[in-house]
C-alpha cells in the first residue's frame, strides 16, 4: 500500500515543492545500524553463566601464584649477578616539590638550559649567582655514601669485591634522557660558568674519574634522579658480577661492609640499609604477588563452588515452582 | 509556512532595552511645525503615514524609525558569537567551577599540573558545547530567513502599483496586498476587501489554535469601495497604540484631511502568522512589523529544560563535592600533621624560591587547594560533555526510526530540545489535547436517526474503516463503490452506453483535480505551506455515502417538497417525507457555511445562482414538474431537468424537451436513480450536474470555457468541522447548499430545483445555550420555520411535550420517536459519535413578528444585552418537533486505543485537557478507551468554591471505599510506589475511577485553593478529564501537577493553544500537521501522528533513560574510581599532591581512553529489545522509578569505586613495596590496571554487545598502549620537570607488570561480577526478568511474554474469556448528595452547578428519567458491584478483540446519563 501510494505521486507529475521524488524523501534507511537492529549478543549473568569464569580464573590463577612464589623464595640463593642496594626509608622522594625540583633540559645536555636552569629548580637554582648545575632539590639530595664491599678471607687480607659502578641505570636514561653539555673535550670546561649543588663535596664533573660514567652520565646521579615511587625504597648501587659458573659470586664467608658516612638521614628520621640480592625473571624478592595469586585463585575456586550450588538449588527450585515473575 | 518566534523574546528584550531609547521613534518633532498638524500625543501613541506619493516624506522620516519587517530570532550574530555564548556557558556552575580550578592552578605554590595544560578539559568542553550551540543558532537563523523572504505584493509608490517583495522589506506604512490563503507577513490594517461587504476572513490557527474561520472588518468608510483599492488616494494619517502584546486589543483612528477621525478597532486589523481564507484580494496598512507585531511579542522564549536525570545528577554532583571537600581535607589535615613530625626540614621538603618554609596552618590550607586541584576529576567535567553528545547520538536514533516516520506527510520526528530525550523514559503523566491529537479532527458524517428509523450507513461505515485514505487512490475508491452498488453492474452496459457511456471517466477526472491537489501537498510533508485549502475539506470528511434506503425515502421527501407549492398542506404533517425533507434542509441551511468555489482565486458564491425573483423560477419548475409527472412519475426525479440556472441559461430553450427525452431514456434502466445518486454522492457538483444533465448539455458545460458558477466545484467553508460534515452529508442526499449570504440561502434539491429560503435570523451557537437555531421563511409555503440543532441534553429538554398534543395518535407517535432517537443517541454516543439532534418549529407571522420586535429590541439594548440575547433566544427555541439526530465521528487517530492502553499499562496517567465541549470530549474518552464502559465517571461541574468542596469531598470519600491508601503515597511520595499501586489495583478488580471536570471548575479550584484535594482524588482516576479549559487552564493544570507532585509530565498537542501546556510540561511534544506549526514550534519533539507516542515512550524513552542514566552512574564511578587512586597515594607522599601517574596520560585517561565506550555505551546499548518494551509496556516502570539511577544505585557504585581503587592502588603497592620502583614505574602499572579495570567494568555493563561494543573497547584499551608507548618513547624532556621517558616500554618488558595486570582487575571486580551473577539468578526486577525473556528465540518469546501478561492481569482476563456468564451483581443505588430539588433550573441562574455522578454499569438498563421533567437525581454507583466487570483490558491484539466482543454483547445500554444535581 505504501508503494503505491509513492508510486502514485509520480505519475500524479511529480511533487509542487520538492522535486524529484524518491531522493528527497525523509524516510529513514532502512539500515540495521539507523534501525538499531545490529546483531548483538546479550549476555545475561547467572549463576549458571558465570560458573565457569570463577573455575577458570581459580585453575588458573593458583598455579601461576605457585609459580611466582616459587621463584621469589628462590631468589634468596646468591647466584648469578648479585645486586648492591641501598635502602633509604621515610626518605619522600615523591613529595611533590622535590618530585619537580629538577630541570630534565639541563640533564639532558642543553647548554642554555645549563647556564640558565628552569624556575622548577628555586631554590636550588643559583647559588652565589653561579648556575647549580645539575640544580634542583634533587640532585642536591643526592644519597653520597660510599659503601665498599669486603670478603674477609681466613684471617688474612679482607679481599675487596669488585662492584661495577655502570651497567645500574636504565639505558636510555643513560645514552637519550642524560647528557653532558656539548662542548670541549674536558667535562669541567663544559661546565664552566656552574657551580655545585649546595650539599655536594664535589662538582658533578668529578663524580667519576671514568670520563664515560661522569658528570650528568654518572649512574650513581642517573639512579638518584629517577625519583622513588614510595618513602620507603632502595636503590641500585652497584653490580657483582659472576665470575664464573663454577663459583658463586659470593661465596660463603664473612663480610666486612665500609661505609663512608656522607648523607644525614636524622633530619627525617630516616634510616639506611644495604641490600644484597639476586633478582629472578620477575624481579626482586617479593612473595607478595604469589600469595596474592594464591589466594584469589583459592577464593574464586570457593566462589565457584558456591555458585555451584546456587545454581543447583535454584534449578530445582524453578523445577518444582514456576519462576516467580 | 508558520511563524518562527520561539526565543525573539530575548530579542524583543534586547530590542526594548536597547533599541527604543536611542531611537525615539514616536516622537516626530520635525514633522510637526513642518505640515502644522495637530500634536500626537506621541509617548503612547503611533502615528502611522501611508507609504504613497502624497505622504512620502513624512513616511520615510517615520518609518524608517520603526523596526522593518525582518525578524531575527537568533540568539547571536557572528561578532557577538565568542563572548556572549562564552557568558552563558559560564553560567553553568560546572563550568565556573572548573574555571576556578583553573585560576587557581596559577597560583605558583599550589601549581600541581601545568597551566596550560589544565586549562585544557575545560576549553574543549567549551569548545563542543560552542559549536553545538552555534549549529543550533545557525539553523534558527536559516529558518528566519526562509520566512524573511517569503514573498508579498508590497505596493511600490514609484511604480504606483503592487510588487512582489519580501516580507522583510515590508515597513510601516506600506500598503499590502494579499491574496487569498496567503500568510500575512505583519499587523495589518485592513483597509480593502474583495468581498463587497467589506470582509476578510482569516484563519488563525497559527495564533490561537482555532481553525475556524474568523471575520475582520475592512475600516468603516473604506467598504464601499468599488474594484479595486487605490493606495494614492488614501490621504488619511492612522493613529494607533504602541506596539503591546494584546492579541485582542487594538485601537486607533484614522484621521482625514479634514480633521475629522474615523475609528477602528481589533476586528480592522489582521495580525502576522494568519492566513486569508476565502478572500481573493485584501489590502491593508502596515501597523506594526517584525517584532513588533503582536504575534511576536507574545512569544515568550522556551523555558529552558532540565532533565530530570540532570536534576538528579547535580545533587548528586553536590555528594561528591562533599567527598571531594572531605578528602581534601584529610589531605590537608594530613599534610599538617606529617609536616609536624619533622623538627627540622628534610632534603625533600623544598622550600619555596626564596628558601623560606610555609608555616604549618598556611601550608595545610594551601594544600586543601591543591588538593581540590588534584582531585577535581572527582567532579565530572567530562560527563557534560558526554551527556551532550550521547544525547545527540540518541537523537540521531530517534530521527532514524523507520516506526516514527509518517509516509503521508513523510516527516519524521522532529526533536527539537536535544536535553530531554532521557525524560521520555520517566513520564509519569500525560496530558495531551484531544482534537488533531487523538482524533483526526476531520469529522464525518457516520448515521443518522430521523423520526425514529435509523439509517446506519453500513456503507459508509465500510468506507471509513477502509484503512487508506480514499483520497489517495481514487481509483480504487471508485472500484470500490461500484462494488458497493451492485445495482449498477447490473444495469445492462447497453442501455448505459447511449448516455452514460463516457460518464464515469469524465466524472472521476473532474472528482479528482481538486483531490490530487489536496493529497499531493499533504504527501510531501510540506506541511507548513501545505495549509489544506479549505478547512474540513479532506475528502474523507466530503464523500459520504448514503444509506441506500434513506436515499430513496430522500429523494421522496424532496419529491414531496416540491408538491408543497400546489397546495399548503392542511396539517403539519408528521408523514415520513416531510420530516425527511426538512431534516435534510436543516442539515443544509441551520448553519453558518460559507460556500465558495475551489479554484483560485476563491470565489465566494454568496449570489444565489437563480436572480430572478423566485416566483418565475418557481413557476418554471411547477410547469416542468407538472409536466414530469405526466410522463414517468416514479423515475422523474432522477433526472429532472437540472433548473441550475447557469446549466439552464447554457442549455437554452430547447431544455425541456432534451430533458424529457432523456427521461424516457433513463425510464428503460429502471432503478437507475439509487445507483447514480450513489454514485454522485462521491463526486463533486459536477458530478451532480453530469448525473442529472443530458449528455448534450453535459459536453456543452465542460467543454465551456467559463463556466458559470456550477461550473467551478464548491467548497464549503465552515467554522466548525462538525457543520461541514454536516452539509457534506446533506449533500451526498443531494439536498445541496449552493449558496448563502446574509440574507438568503439556496439550496439545491435532488432534482436540481433550486429554493432559495429567506434567512429571517440567525441565532449562533453558543456554549451555554448548546444549540444554534435558523429562521427562514420557507420559498414554497411560505411558512416561517425554526430549525434548531445542538446537543441532544438541551434539545430533548425544548421539544414540545407530547402531552401538549391534542391528537391522540400524533401525541402516540411522538413518544415513539424521542423514545426510539433517544435509543439511537446512546447508540450513537456508545460508539463514540459526536451526537446533534436536529429539531424544527413552525411559526406563525404573528409569534415571529412579535419576536422579531423583541429581539431587535434586545439587540438595542445596551445593558445586559447579552442577557436578553439569552432570553429571546430561549423564547424562540421551544416547544419543538423533533426531526431526527445525526452521529458524526471526530474519527480517531489510528492506534489511539492501542497506545493509550499501553501508555496505561505502563503505569503512565493520562489526561485530557481540551477545549472543546464535555460530551464530545467524554465521547472520544469512551471510544479511546480512556475511560471504560465498567468505570465509575465522576464529572464536576460547578462555579462555587464551596460546592466544589463538599464534590471533591463527597467523591474523594467515595472513593477512598474501594481503593487502598496506598494511592495517596503515590501521590506524596511521587515515583516510589507506583508500581505497586498498579498492580494492587489491577489484581483487586477495584472499578476504576473517572474523573471529568470543566473550565469553570477549574477555576473554582485553583481560587478556592482546592488543588489539594483535587489532586489527591485524581490519584484515584484512573484518567481525568477537563473539558472546555482554556490554554491558560491547560497550562496551569500541567503544572499544578508537576509542581504539586513532583511527578514527570508530557504534554503533547497539536494546536496554537496547546502551546502554553506544552511548554509548562516536562516534556512538550507536538502534533505537526493539521493545525499549523505553533505548536511544533514550542515543543520539544514534533511527531505526526499520535500513536507514535507509543514507541517514542516505551522504547526510546525507556532506552534513552536506561542507557543515560546508567552511563551517568558509570561516569560517576569511573572518576571517583580513578580519583581515588591519586587521594591513595597521597598516604605514601606524605600528603604533597604528588601524583604517580604522567599529567598527560591522566588527562588522555579521560579524553580518550575511557571516554569513548560510555558514549557508545550511551547511544547504542539497549537492555531489552525494542519487541519486548513494545510488547510489555509494564518496564517502562523502570524508568518512572528511576530504577536506574537514583540514591541506592549512586551510592552502590560509589562504594564499588572505592573498593575497586583500592584494589587498584594497593595490589601494586604491596608488590613494588620496598623497591627500587620509580614515581612514573610504579604509576604505569596501577593506570593501567585502573583503565582494564574500568573497561571491563563497562563490558560487564553492556547488555546487548553490537561489534560497534567490542571495537570501542578493544580500540581504547589498544590506543591506551599506543599512545602511552608513543607518548613515553618520545617525550625525552617535552614536559618538564617531569618525563615519563621510557617508562612505558620498561614496564612492557618487565613480566610483574603483566602478572599485575592480570591479577589486579580480577580482585576488584570479582565482587560485583559475583553480585551481578547473583542478581541475574535470583533478580525480581522486571528488567531481568525481561531480559531472559529477551534471550529466548522468536517463538518462545512471544509465549513468555503472553504468558506474562496473563499472570500480570490474571482476573481479568479470566472474566474476559467468559463474559456471557457473568453473573450480573445487583445494584446498590445510592442517592449521592442530600437534596435533589426538582427544579427546572431557569437559565438565568447565576450559578447552576452540576454534579453528575455517572456510574457506568454494564449490563444495566439505564432509564433516562422523563426528558419533560428536566432533572434528575444524581447517582453514585457504589464501586463492588463493579467487581468482575469488564475492566479496562490491557492493550494489545489479543485482549482487544475479547474486549469488543464483549463491550458488544452487553446488552444495557453504556449511556452515560446526563443526570444533574442541581444544589
Amino acid at each position: 500500500m505504501a508503494m503505491n501510494y509513492n508510486a502514485k505521486d509520480e505519475v500524479d507529475g511529480g511533487p509542487p515543492c520538492a522535486p524529484g521524488g524518491p531522493a528527497k524523501t525523509r524516510r529513514p534507511d532502512n539500515t540495521a545500524f539507523k534501525q538499531q537492529r545490529l546483531p548483538a549478543w546479550q549476555p545475561i549473568l547467572t549463576a549458571g553463566t558465570v560458573l565457569p569464569t570463577f573455575f577458570i580464573i581459580g585453575l588458573i590463577f593458583i598455579p601461576i601464584g605457585i609459580g611466582i612464589f616459587v621463584t621469589s623464595n628462590n631468589i634468596r640463593e646468591i647466584e648469578g649477578n648479585v645486586f648492591m642496594y641501598y635502602g633509604l626509608s621515610n626518605f619522600y622522594q615523591n613529595h611533590r616539590r622535590y618530585v619537580k625540583s629538577r630541570d630534565d633540559s639541563q640533564l639532558n645536555g642543553d647548554s642554555s638550559a645549563l647556564l640558565n636552569p628552569s624556575k622548577e629548580c628555586e631554590p636550588y637554582r643559583r647559588n652565589e649567582d653561579k648556575p647549580i648545575a645539575p640544580c634542583g632539590a634533587i640532585a642536591n639530595s643526592m644519597f653520597n655514601d660510599t659503601l665498599e664491599l669486603f670478603l674477609i678471607g681466613n684471617g688474612s687480607y679482607p679481599t675487596p669485591i669488585t662492584l661495577k659502578k655502570k651497567g645500574i641505570a636504565w639505558w636510555t636514561d643513560k645514552n637519550v634522557k642524560f647528557r653532558n653539555p656539548p662542548g670541549g673535550e674536558n667535562l669541567q670546561e663544559r661546565f664552566k660558568g656552574t657551580t655545585k649543588p649546595v650539599n655536594w663535596l664535589k662538582p658533578v664533573y668529578m663524580l667519576d674519574s671514568d670520563p664515560d660514567n661522569n658528570g650528568f652520565i654518572n649512574e650513581d646521579f642517573i639512579v638518584w634522579m629517577r625519583t622513588a615511587a614510595l618513602p620507603t625504597f632502595r636503590k641500585l648501587y652497584r653490580l657483582i658480577e659472576r665470575k664464573s659458573d663454577l663459583h658463586p659470586t659470593l661465596p660463603a664467608g664473612r663480610y666486612y661492609l665500609n661505609i663512608t658516612y656522607n648523607y644525614p638521614v636524622h633530619s627525617f628520621d630516616g634510616r639506611k640499609r644495604m641490600i644484597l640480592s639476586t633478582i629472578s625473571w620477575m624481579g626482586g624478592k617479593n612473595p607478595f604477588l604469589g600469595i596474592a595469586y594464591i589466594a584469589i585463585g583459592s577464593i574464586s575456586f570457593l566462589l565457584g563452588v558456591v555458585l555451584l550450588v546456587i545454581n543447583h538449588k535454584y534449578r530445582n527450585s524453578s523445577n518444582t515452582a514456576d519462576i516467580t515473575i | 509556512m508558520a511563524l518562527s518566534v520561539d526565543s525573539s523574546w530575548h530579542q524583543w528584550q534586547w530590542r526594548v532595552r536597547y533599541g527604543l531609547p536611542q531611537s525615539p521613534s514616536e516622537v516626530t518633532p520635525l514633522l510637526l511645525p513642518e505640515k502644522g498638524r495637530r500634536s500626537y500625543n506621541l509617548p503612547q501613541q503611533r502615528v502611522v503615514f501611508p507609504n504613497n506619493s502624497l505622504f512620502h516624506q513624512d513616511w520615510e522620516k517615520v518609518s524608517r524609525r520603526y523596526p522593518g519587517n525582518r525578524i531575527c530570532t537568533t540568539k547571536y550574530t557572528l561578532f557577538t558569537f565568542l563572548p556572549r555564548n562564552l557568558f552563558e556557558q559560564f553560567h553553568r556552575w560546572a563550568n565556573l567551577y572548573f574555571l576556578f580550578l583553573v585560576i587557581l592552578n596559577w597560583v605558583p605554590s599550589l601549581e600541581v599540573f601545568h597551566k596550560e595544560i589544565t586549562m585544557l578539559p575545560l576549553v574543549i568542553v567549551l569548545f563542543i558545547i560552542m559549536v553545538k550551540d552555534g549549529m543550533e543558532d545557525f539553523k534558527r537563523h536559516r529558518f528566519d530567513k526562509a520566512i524573511n523572504c517569503s514573498n508579498i505584493q508590497i505596493y511600490e509608490r514609484k511604480e504606483k502599483t503592487y510588487v512582489q517583495r519580501h516580507w522583510k522589506d515590508v515597513h510601516v506604512g506600506d500598503f499590502i496586498q494579499m491574496r487569498c490563503n496567503e500568510i500575512i507577513p505583519a499587523d495589518i490594517l485592513l483597509l480593502f476587501s474583495s468581498d463587497p461587504s467589506g470582509i476578510c476572513h482569516l484563519e488563525t490557527a497559527n495564533l490561537d489554535g482555532e481553525t475556524n474561520l474568523k471575520q475582520r472588518r475592512v475600516v468603516k468608510g473604506f467598504s464601499q469601495q468599488e474594484g479595486q483599492f487605490e493606495p494614492e488616494h488614501f490621504h488619511n494619517t492612522i493613529v494607533c497604540e504602541k506596539p503591546n502584546n494584546h492579541l485582542n486589543k487594538f485601537k486607533g483612528y484614522m484621521e482625514h484631511p479634514d480633521q475629522t477621525r474615523t475609528g477602528f478597532g481589533s476586528e480592522s486589523l489582521v495580525l502576522r502568522g494568519c492566513t486569508i481564507r476565502n478572500t481573493e484580494v485584501a489590502v491593508g496598512i502596515v501597523i506594526y512589523a517584525g517584532h513588533e507585531t503582536k504575534a511576536m511579542l507574545n512569544n515568550s522564549g522556551p523555558r529552558y529544560k532540565r532533565s530530570k536525570i540532570e536534576r538528579r545528577m547535580n545533587t548528586d554532583i553536590f555528594f561528591c563535592i562533599g567527598l571531594l571537600f572531605l578528602m581534601c581535607l584529610v589531605g590537608a589535615v594530613g599534610h599538617s600533621l606529617w609536616n609536624g613530625i619533622f623538627e627540622e626540614h628534610p632534603p625533600f621538603d623544598v622550600p619555596d624560591a626564596k628558601g623560606s618554609f610555609l608555616p604549618l596552618a598556611v601550608g595545610g590550607f594551601y594544600m586543601f587547594l591543591t588538593m581540590i586541584i588534584l582531585l577535581q576529576v572527582l567532579i565530572p567535567i567530562s560527563l557534560y560533555v558526554s551527556i551532550e553528545l550521547v544525547k545527540l547520538g540518541q537523537v540521531f536514533f530517534l530521527h532514524n526510526d523507520l516506526d516514527l516516520y509518517n509516509e503521508e506527510t513523510d516527516s519524521s520526528i522532529q526533536c527539537r530540545a536535544l536535553n530531554i530525550t532521557e525524560d521520555l523514559g520517566q513520564i509519569q503523566y500525560v496530558f495531551s489535547d484531544k482534537t488533531g491529537t487523538l482524533t483526526e479532527n476531520k469529522m464525518v458524517f457516520r448515521r443518522c436517526t430521523i423520526m425514529g428509523s435509523e439509517y446506519s450507513h453500513q456503507e459508509n461505515a465500510k468506507r471509513l474503516e477502509t484503512p487508506k485514505e480514499p483520497d489517495s487512490d481514487s481509483e480504487e475508491w471508485t472500484q470500490y463503490q461500484c462494488l458497493s452498488f451492485p445495482a449498477r453492474q447490473a444495469q445492462g452496459p447497453a442501455t448505459m452506453r447511449g448516455q452514460k457511456g463516457a460518464q464515469p471517466l469524465r466524472r472521476s477526472q473532474s472528482a479528482r483535480v481538486p483531490i490530487q491537489g489536496h493529497s499531493r501537498q499533504r504527501s510531501m510533508g510540506c506541511y507548513e505551506t501545505s495549509q489544506p485549502p479549505v478547512a474540513f475539506s479532506s475528502s474523507i470528511e466530503k464523500d459520504v455515502t448514503p444509506d441506500k434506503n434513506l436515499l430513496t425515502k430522500a429523494r421522496d421527501a424532496a419529491l414531496w417538497l416540491e408538491t408543497l407549492s400546489d397546495s399548503r398542506p392542511a396539517k403539519p404533517s408528521f408523514s415520513t417525507a416531510s420530516s425527511i425533507a426538512d431534516f435534510f434542509l436543516a442539515l443544509t441551511i441551520c448553519n453558518s457555511v460559507m460556500v465558495s468555489t475551489t479554484t483560485e482565486p476563491r470565489q465566494r458564491i454568496t449570489i444565489p445562482p437563480s436572480n430572478k425573483p423566485l416566483g418565475t423560477s418557481l413557476e418554471k419548475i411547477q410547469q416542468l414538474f407538472q409536466r414530469l409527472k405526466l410522463s414517468s412519475l416514479s423515475q422523474s426525479f432522477s433526472s429532472t431537468a437540472p433548473s441550475d440556472t447557469d446549466l439552464g441559461e447554457s442549455l437554452g430553450a430547447n431544455m425541456p424537451t432534451t430533458d424529457s427525452d432523456e427521461r424516457d431514456d433513463m425510464s428503460v434502466c429502471s432503478g437507475g436513480y439509487s445507483t447514480d445518486g450513489g454514485y454522485r454522492s462521491s463526486t463533486w457538483d459536477q458530478g451532480d450536474i453530469l448525473g442529472s444533465g443530458s449528455a448534450a448539455s453535459l459536453e456543452e458545460t465542460l467543454e465551456s470555457p467559463a463556466p458559470g458558477l456550477a461550473g467551478p466545484e464548491v467548497c464549503y467553508e465552515a467554522e466548525s468541522p462538525d457543520e461541514a460534515a454536516l452539509v457534506h452529508a446533506a449533500h451526498a442526499y443531494s439536498f445541496t447548499l449552493v449558496s448563502r449570504t446574509p440574507e438568503q440561502v439556496t439550496v439545491r434539491l435532488p432534482q436540481g430545483t433550486c429554493l432559495t429560503f429567506s434567512l429571517l435570523c440567525t441565532l449562533g451557537f453558543d456554549s451555554i445555550r448548546k444549540r444554534m437555531s435558523v429562521v427562514v421563511r420557507h420559498p414554497l409555503t411560505g411558512e416561517i420555520i425554526v430549525y434548531t440543532k445542538g446537543a441532544d441534553s438541551v434539545i430533548m429538554d425544548l421539544l414540545e411535550d407530547p402531552a401538549c398534543v391534542t391528537d391522540i395518535d400524533v401525541e402516540k407517535k411522538l413518544r415513539k420517536i424521542r423514545a426510539r432517537t433517544q435509543k439511537h443517541l446512546d447508540l450513537y454516543a456508545r460508539d463514540g459519535l459526536r451526537t446533534l439532534c436536529i429539531a424544527k418549529k413552525v411559526m406563525s407571522e404573528e409569534d415571529f413578528r412579535r419576536w422579531a420586535s423583541f429581539r431587535r429590541e434586545a439587540e438595542a439594548s445596551l445593558d445586559n444585552r447579552d442577557e436578553l440575547l439569552m432570553e429571546t433566544a430561549q423564547h424562540l427555541e421551544n416547544q419543538l418537533t423533533l426531526l431526527g439526530a445525526t452521529g458524526i465521528e471526530d474519527r480517531l487517530q489510528e492506534g489511539v486505543p492501542d497506545t493509550i492502553a499501553a501508555l496505561r499499562e505502563a503505569g503512565i496517567q493520562l489526561w485530557v485537557l481540551t477545549g472543546d465541549k464535555q460530551e464530545t470530549a467524554v465521547n472520544i474518552a469512551y471510544s479511546c478507551r480512556l475511560l471504560d464502559q465498567t468505570d465509575t465517571v465522576y464529572s464536576i461541574n460547578t462555579e462555587s468554591q464551596e460546592t466544589c468542596e463538599s464534590i471533591l469531598n463527597c467523591a474523594l470519600e467515595e472513593v477512598k471505599q474501594f481503593h487502598e491508601p496506598e494511592k495517596a503515597d503515590h501521590k506524596f511520595f511521587g515515583f516510589h510506589l507506583p508500581s505497586k499501586t498498579s498492580s494492587t489495583t489491577s489484581g483487586t478488580m477495584v472499578p476504576e475511577a473517572g474523573l471529568v471536570i470543566d473550565g469553570k471548575t477549574l477555576n473554582a479550584i485553583f481560587q478556592g485553593n482546592l488543588e489539594k484535594k483535587f489532586l489527591e482524588l485524581t490519584q484515584y482516576c484512573r484518567s481525568v478529564l477537563c473539558c472546555r479549559s482554556t490554554p491558560l487552564q491547560k497550562s496551569m493544570i500541567v503544572k499544578l501537577v508537576r509542581d504539586k507532585m513532583h511527578v514527570m509530565t508530557l504534554s503533547i498537542g497539536d494546536g496554537a493553544n496547546d502551546v502554553s501546556m506544552i511548554q509548562a510540561a516536562d516534556v512538550g511534544i507536538g502534533i505537526s500537521g493539521q493545525e499549523g506549526m505553533q505548536a511544533v514550534m514550542s515543543s520539544d519533539f514534533a511527531i505526526s501522528r499520535f500513536r507514535h507516542l507509543k514507541k517514542l515512550l516505551l522504547v526510546h524513552g525507556h532506552w534513552c533513560y536506561s542507557r543515560l542514566a546508567r552511563m551517568v552512574v558509570y561516569y560517576f564511578y569511573k572518576n571517583v574510581c580513578y580519583v581515588n587512586l591519586l587521594f591513595w597515594y597521597q598516604f605514601f607522599c606524605g600528603f604533597s599532591g604528588s601524583t604517580m601517574i604522567d599529567y598527560w596520560q591522566m588527562i588522555f585517561f579521560n579524553l580518550f581512553f575511557t571516554s569513548l565506550p560510555p558514549l557508545v555505551f550511551g547511544i547504542l546499548d539497549k537492555d531489552i529489545s525494542a519487541e519486548t518494551l513494545m510488547a510489555l509496556p509494564e518496564l517502562y516502570k523502570s524508568g518512572q522509578n528511576s530504577e536506574c539511577y537514583n540514591l541506592l544505585t549512586f551510592w552502590i557504585s560509589m562504594l564499588d569505586a572505592f573498593y575497586q581503587s583500592l584494589v587498584c592502588f594497593f595490589i601494586p603497592y604491596l608488590t613494588y613495596k620496598g623497591s627500587d620502583i620509580e614515581v612514573f614505574t610504579f604509576g604505569t602499572p596501577i593506570n593501567t590496571i585502573s583503565l582494564t579495570t574500568i573497561l571491563l567494568h563497562q563490558a560487564m555493563e553492556v547488555k546487548t554487545w553490537t561489534i560497534i561494543h567490542g571495537l570501542v573497547l578493544l580500540g581504547s584499551f589498544l590506543m591506551y598502549f599506543v599512545v602511552s608507548l608513543l607518548y613515553n618513547a618520545t617525550c625525552v624532556i617535552c614536559n618538564s620537570p617531569t618525563n615519563p621517558y621510557w617508562v612505558m616500554e620498561d614496564q612492557l618488558s618487565d613480566p610483574t607488570f603483566y602478572l599485575l595486570c592480570f591479577l589486579t582487575p580480577v580482585v576488584a571486580l570479582l565482587p560485583r561480577y559475583f553480585l551481578l551473577s547473583l542478581q541475574g539468578t535470583y533478580g525480581m526486577s522486571l528488567i531481568s526478568k525481561a531480559q531472559k525473556i529477551d534471550k529466548l528465540p522468536m517463538d518462545k518469546r512471544d509465549l513468555e511474554i503472553q504468558s506474562w501478561r496473563r499472570r500480570q492481569w490474571s482476573s481479568p482476563v479470566s472474566e474476559i474469556s467468559h463474559p456471557t456468564h457473568h453473573p450480573m451483581p445487583p445494584i446498590p443505588e445510592q442517592d449521592f448528595c442530600k437534596s435533589t430539588p426538582k427544579n427546572t433550573s431557569p437559565p438565568k441562574r447565576k450559578h447552576t452547578e452540576d454534579l453528575v455522578l455517572h456510574g457506568q454499569r454494564c449490563g444495566r438498563e439505564h432509564v433516562r428519567d422523563d426528558p419533560c421533567s428536566g432533572n434528575s437525581s444524581a447517582k453514585l454507583s457504589s464501586g463492588e458491584h463493579l467487581l468482575g466487570l469488564n475492566n479496562t483490558m490491557a492493550s494489545g491484539a489479543y485482549s482487544r478483540g475479547q474486549n469488543d466482543v464483549s463491550r458488544r454483547s452487553k446488552s444495557g445500554s453504556h449511556r452515560r446519563s446526563q443526570s444533574s444535581l442541581t444544589i
